[in-house]
């Protein structure tokens, strides 16, 4: 029998039960949902936290004090970055474009009677490049701030919130563990990075900071922005070789500092976000499986119901290879239309997760055509059995079925 | 047409082991009309479903317009079914929902036949309902669902018309209509199996074989 034909047939033969039809189907509706939903959210997260990397700083690479993580402890001093080390990195390292020392603490800040306690990073006026921040209002810092260890600060956003309301912040004076500080700028919101709220810091010069704040003579971070063109793992082991030059660690002993650069950190958090996505769309592929009993179900019930034309057919010279590809045909028309209207709940649904929540969603062509598949390898699969048992009745028993 | 030797079948009912068939001999030729009888249990349905390919013999030999089709493979029958036979049941066995055009192409549909809508036409011409071609099963009366299926029978061209007790479920008016449709069909070079109890429905064939007991009763 042709194609076009068996097609018209099982058409038919769904469109007489309507009601049962849709129920069968909307097995693999909710199940095609949820698989481009849940997708959808895991690309959504993925694309969010790419863009918060980026957002600290491109082409960066993080010096921190203490050897490589092993089993949970890091090896080496915690203070043996100095302002030196800083200095030697810019002045005999190729391909660099801007180093910033920075020491952290975290300290009370208060204006008046507001007060909010927060991380305080000194830093070198290089540092909002090198971190991507921009100015919002007022201004960076200076070379002269940086020299005569000036008490200027730079609010995050969120910190001037916190502080000053609606007032306007600059030229105001705030106090830092009990020490003046003059606002002179306040930076863009950046949004909340999960592990760390860049909008929440509070940015002096390094040297204030180590002498007047921290009393530290080490540094707690060295930031380098390497230069546009220059390759990331090649400045990453020149500071490598540089540092164990100059901290003067022997041959094979451990380094008592560790290098990051920014695709490694990409790099972890795409291996987050796709375990993530993974279990998600792990979780919603159950349903499909769930909605692909309901087919079978639906199915085993219409061949017990159809026997009578089942004999019929075969009576007038149907084989068994026809009625066997006549109820697959319905089981994949069930399942692949299923799975046509699943997308567009799941395109529905995913809209919706964006609107009205402040999860990001971003539909993959990838993740309709693996559900679309999906959905339509379900309706052979489940569809198979309950065809074969139309295919195999005898046709006598079959026509004298009541 | 017809030839077949020694049919024997036995099948199992429960524990019970029942003959349905016991070595019968039956020779129809090309053109004939012919009632089958007995009474119930004599192995005349077993006969019917053998003749008609939808079974096969366990023991014994069956040539049907020349081939031999005793102990062919499903779809080798499925096709012998499609082309050489033509089935008339007593419930007429009309597909519901579809129009009689349609149930009369679907065996020409089953052997890939790319003419099928003006063949099935001309067969529903040939029983008298041309004008209901569009009405499915449901919209027609009894003698005209069954006139329908005489069509499907026919559609095909096939070797012998098998009808199982054709007016079993009609008036006897709409009865005797089909019971000359038949045999019109016959003047015009159809060979005709009809099975029946109804001696009414035998008396319009020109030979009568009775079973009894599985086999052919002689000099009946």
């Amino acid at each position: 029998m042709l194609l076009w034909t068996i097609i018209k047939v099982a058409l038919k033969s769904l469109l007489a039960n309507k009601l049962r039809t849709l129920l069968a189907m909307l097995g693999i509706i909710i199940g095609v949902g949820a698989v481009i939903s849940m997708l959808a959210l895991g690309a959504g997260a993925k694309k969010q936290i790419m863009e918060r990397i980026t957002a600290m700083g491109t082409n960066l690479l993080v010096v921190r004090p203490g050897g490589e993580r092993r089993g949970g402890v890091r090896s080496g001093s915690r203070e043996s970055l100095t302002i030196k080390d800083a200095q030697a990195i810019i002045s005999t390292i190729d391909g660099i474009a801007a180093v910033s020392p920075l020491v952290r603490g975290r300290a009370q800040v208060t204006y008046y009677n507001e007060n909010v306690n927060t991380t305080i990073s000194g830093a070198a006026l290089t540092y909002f490049d090198i971190r991507n921040f921009e100015i919002d209002k007022g201004r960076g810092l200076t070379a002269n701030e940086e020299k005569r260890t000036s008490r200027v600060a730079i609010l995050g956003a969120n910190t001037a919130e916190l502080l000053f309301k609606n007032q306007n912040p600059i030229d105001e004076h705030i106090r830092i563990k009990n020490v003046n500080f003059k606002v002179v700028g306040v930076l863009k919101p950046k949004g909340d990075q999960g592990w760390f709220n860049p909008d929440e810091i509070v940015v002096v010069p390094y040297p204030t900071a180590m002498k007047q704040l921290f009393g530290q003579a080490h540094l707690n971070e060295i930031d380098i922005k390497a230069a546009p063109d220059a390759n990331l793992k090649r400045v990453e082991d020149d500071i490598s070789k540089l540092l164990r030059k100059r901290h003067r660690i022997i041959d094979d002993a451990e380094n008592d500092f560790h290098v990051r650069n920014q695709a490694e950190i990409i790099d972890m958090a795409s291996t987050f976000t796709r375990t993530f996505t993974i279990l998600l769309g792990g979780i919603a592929s159950i349903s499909l499986i769930v909605g692909g009993i309901g087919i079978m179900n639906i199915m085993l019930v219409t061949v017990t119901e159809r026997t009578r034309e089942i004999g019929i057919r075969k009576a007038i010279g149907a084989k068994d290879r026809d009625i066997l590809r006549q109820f697959l045909l319905e089981s994949i028309l069930i399942s692949a239309i299923g799975g046509l209207l699943g997308i567009v709940t799941g395109f529905a649904a995913a809209i919706a997760l964006k609107e009205f929540t402040n999860f990001q969603t971003v539909i993959e062509t990838s993740s309709i055509v693996l559900s679309l598949s999906v959905s339509t390898s379900v309706g052979i699969f489940f569809g198979y059995y309950p065809a074969l048992r139309a295919a195999r009745l005898d046709p006598i028993t079959a026509l004298r079925y009541e | 047409m017809i030839k077949a030797n020694n049919l024997h079948k036995t099948y199992h009912l429960g524990e019970t082991l029942v003959t349905a068939l016991a070595g019968l001999d039956i020779a129809i030729d090309a053109g004939e009309m012919v009632a089958i009888t007995g009474p119930s249990g004599s192995g005349k349905s077993t006969l019917m479903h053998i003749l008609g390919c939808l079974d096969t013999p366990d023991e014994g030999k069956y040539v049907l317009a020349g081939d031999d089709v005793s102990s062919l493979s499903k779809d080798r029958l499925a096709v012998i079914r499609n082309q050489k036979i033509g089935f008339v049941f007593q419930s007429f066995n009309l597909l519901p929902r579809i129009s009689a055009l349609e149930n009369v192409e679907l065996p020409l549909l089953y052997a890939g036949n790319k003419e099928a809508s003006a063949v099935a036409t001309q067969a529903l011409e040939t029983v008298g309902l041309s004008d209901r071609m569009a009405h499915e099963p449901n919209q027609l009366s009894g003698g005209q669902r069954q006139r329908v299926a005489v069509a499907r029978a026919i559609v095909t061209n096939p070797a012998i018309i098998l009808a199982d007790e054709p007016i079993g479920n009609l008036d006897t008016k709409t009865g005797d209509e089909i019971l000359s449709l038949f045999q019109e069909l016959n003047a015009n070079g159809r060979t005709i199996i009809l099975v029946t109890h109804d001696s009414h429905v035998s008396s319009y064939c020109g030979r009568q074989i009775h079973i009894r007991d599985g086999k052919v009763e002689e000099g009946y």
